[in-house]
């Protein structure tokens, strides 16, 4: 007798989102769970990000930091760097630059480098900010106005900001990201109460708080896989927006990415670690379900495109 | 079924402020107004109390039967508390029952306290190895105590198995498991094995308007389940049994006049079958 491959069909779909205004990117839209396409759709690629800041990267390790070498004191040199010599299909603008720990740059400031930035490139734009919750709100209505029109991504709001930032967002024709704290219930708060503002939960990205490889990534994992069974299999429609794995952040500040070949020969290169690192924490996430990335590396980035190429 | 009025508890500002000063007004009342709603049990929380157990085990179980015709259920980790309060319980309101002794050697003199003293006993269906993982995991450590308690000279039907309700807010998939667990232990003996949860639990965590209709109507679902007792609130469960026909009705596909109250009890059972995500607004959904 043939063997028939068993198939499982969901009555859910997660949200198809389209961001940017020149060039447009689209992503999610998939009524089956990661890259199984035999038993359904998945009519869009998971989106890479390119992740730059506004001030230099001077915190990240060498490794990465020696890419964007004579471009990253910028940010409009390393957005055009990304997206020109990189081929980004989308650049993610951290404002880690407002944050009152770091420069403390103004709302206005903030404003003035998105608005700098978008009229350097043309991929879609995803503008973060420091992830100080009393600032974010300020910062983030500032730069959500200046990129009116842009068709951005908004992020992060939380619970403690998310009714002026989903306001803002709002007004100004924006998809948010709506970050809880590795809690699939609380992730699904979040999405409630950002609906009942009234902003329309296909325009929303849900980031249930991402980890790198070793440091807690199986409960991202975890998280990201039973929020994509809610959607599909429960057809809940708070858990259908796509999901974020923001790992850029959290892989290259552990210690594999950071500590030299001299202390630890048994490791191996500190670069081809930091890049295998990065690589593999995306790569679990991408089957988890996720379907936005923000990343560091282009040989990372590169690897999981290929593993996305490979997949589809 | 039995209440066991929850109130009294360590963890109540004021009901610790009175143990402190041994000051029996508030916890009198206390005691008298679960007694009033219902209460067939009164259960003493005293916490860990590593320091002087005895004396405030033995001052709770007398400061309650001085004002209540009922027994008291002996709720501390301290096992020579526990006896002390055994030594002064007046059995003629009934039995005492001790809470608790679970799979975990630590806890197996519990079982000899219950025998020696021939009070009932709560078996926490938890190991040392910590939370069960599903109904199964339960009757498995379940049969563990029965086993012990035998062992220890306690009649099965002086054994009351409780399978750790947890909260839906976080464990959201155990609230089904609770209700399968009742119903696996009663089929573990003839006549059936008692009992009892910690009710309130299912709630813990939730907003405060959302926790009544919680518990009242997980306490149905578990007594449909066969539940012979509870550690809960007594006025929200002689409410829950106003509601229960209404309850089992919409259970059965039958609609009720009130609407809104049909949304509620359906939108609830979601949540404790598994068939949609909790989440704090899930009413408005």
């Amino acid at each position: 007798m043939a063997f028939a491959v068993p198939k499982e069909t969901y009555s859910g779909k997660v949200f198809e989102l389209t961001i940017g205004s020149e060039k447009t990117v689209v992503f999610g839209g998939e009524n089956v769970l990661p890259f199984n396409a035999f038993e359904g759709s998945v009519p869009n690629r998971p989106l890479i990000a390119y992740e730059i800041q506004d001030i230099p990267p001077d915190d990240w390790p060498e490794t990465v930091r020696k890419v964007y070498e004579g471009v990253s004191g910028n940010p409009v040199a390393w957005a055009k760097y990304c997206q020109d010599t990189l081929n980004a299909k989308a650049i993610a603008l951290r404002l880690v630059g407002t944050h009152p720990d770091r420069n403390n740059y103004s709302p206005e400031e903030a404003a003035k480098t998105v608005k700098d930035v978008l009229a350097a490139i043309n991929v879609p734009l995803i503008i973060l900010g420091s992830n100080n919750a009393d600032k974010d709100s300020l910062v983030l209505v500032a730069v959500s106005e200046a990129a009116k029109g842009k068709n951005c991504i908004i992020g992060k709001a939380q619970e403690a900001n998310y009714k002026t930032i989903a306001a803002a967002a709002m007004a100004n024709n924006h998809k948010l990201i709506a970050m809880s704290e590795l809690d699939i219930n609380l992730s699904k708060q979040l999405n409630i109460l950002i609906t009942q503002m009234g902003f329309d939960k296909e325009k929303l990205v849900t980031d249930p708080m991402c980890s790198a490889l070793g440091y807690g990534l199986e409960y991202t994992y975890s998280v990201m896989e039973r929020i994509r069974l809610a959607a599909l299999a429960q057809n809940d429609m708070t858990m259908q927006p796509p999901m974020l794995g923001d790992i850029g952040m959290y892989v290259w500040k552990v210690k594999e990415t950071q500590a030299p070949e001299s202390d630890l020969p048994s490791w191996g290169s500190l670069e081809e670690r930091g890049i295998a690192w990065e690589t593999a924490t995306a790569g679990s996430l991408l089957l988890a379900g996720a379907e936005l990335f923000i990343m560091r590396h282009p040989s990372a980035v590169q690897a999981v495109e290929k593993f996305i190429d490979e997949l589809m | 079924m039995l209440i066991i009025g929850e109130k009294l508890s360590i963890i109540a500002k004021r009901v610790r402020e009175a143990m402190m000063k041994k000051d029996k007004g508030p916890i009198q009342e206390i005691a008298t107004r679960q007694w009033k709603e219902g209460s067939g049990m009164i259960d003493a929380n005293i916490g860990p109390a590593e320091d002087g157990g005895e004396d405030l085990m033995q001052w709770m179980v007398t400061t309650i039967q001085e004002v209540v015709p009922l027994p008291v259920c002996l709720d501390t980790t301290n096992a020579s508390a526990i006896e002390a309060g055994l030594k002064v319980h007046n059995n003629e309101w009934g039995r005492p029952l001790i809470n608790s002794t679970s799979n975990d050697p630590e806890r197996f003199p519990i079982l000899e306290l219950g025998a020696k003293y021939h009070a009932q006993v709560i078996g926490l269906t938890v190991g040392k190895g910590g939370l069960p993982a599903d109904a199964e995991e339960r009757a498995g450590i379940a049969a563990e105590i029965m086993a012990r308690a035998a062992e220890y000279g306690l009649p099965l039907e002086d054994l009351y198995l409780d399978p750790l309700v947890l909260q839906v807010a976080t464990s959201q998939d155990h609230a089904l498991k609770v209700a399968e667990a009742i119903k696996m232990f009663q089929e573990m003996n003839e006549p059936p094995m008692k009992t009892v949860v910690g009710l309130s639990n299912i709630s813990n965590g939730c907003p405060k308007a959302l926790r009544p209709i919680l518990n009242k109507y997980y306490f149905i679902m578990l007594m449909n389940a066969g539940l012979t007792s509870a550690i809960a609130d007594a006025h929200e469960m002689a409410e829950a049994m106003k509601e229960k026909k209404l309850v089992d009705d919409v259970l059965a596909g039958k609609k009720i006049d009130d609407l809104r109250k049909m949304r509620e009890i359906e939108k609830t059972y979601d949540i404790f079958m598994n068939r949609t995500l909790y989440a704090h607004s899930y009413l408005e959904m």
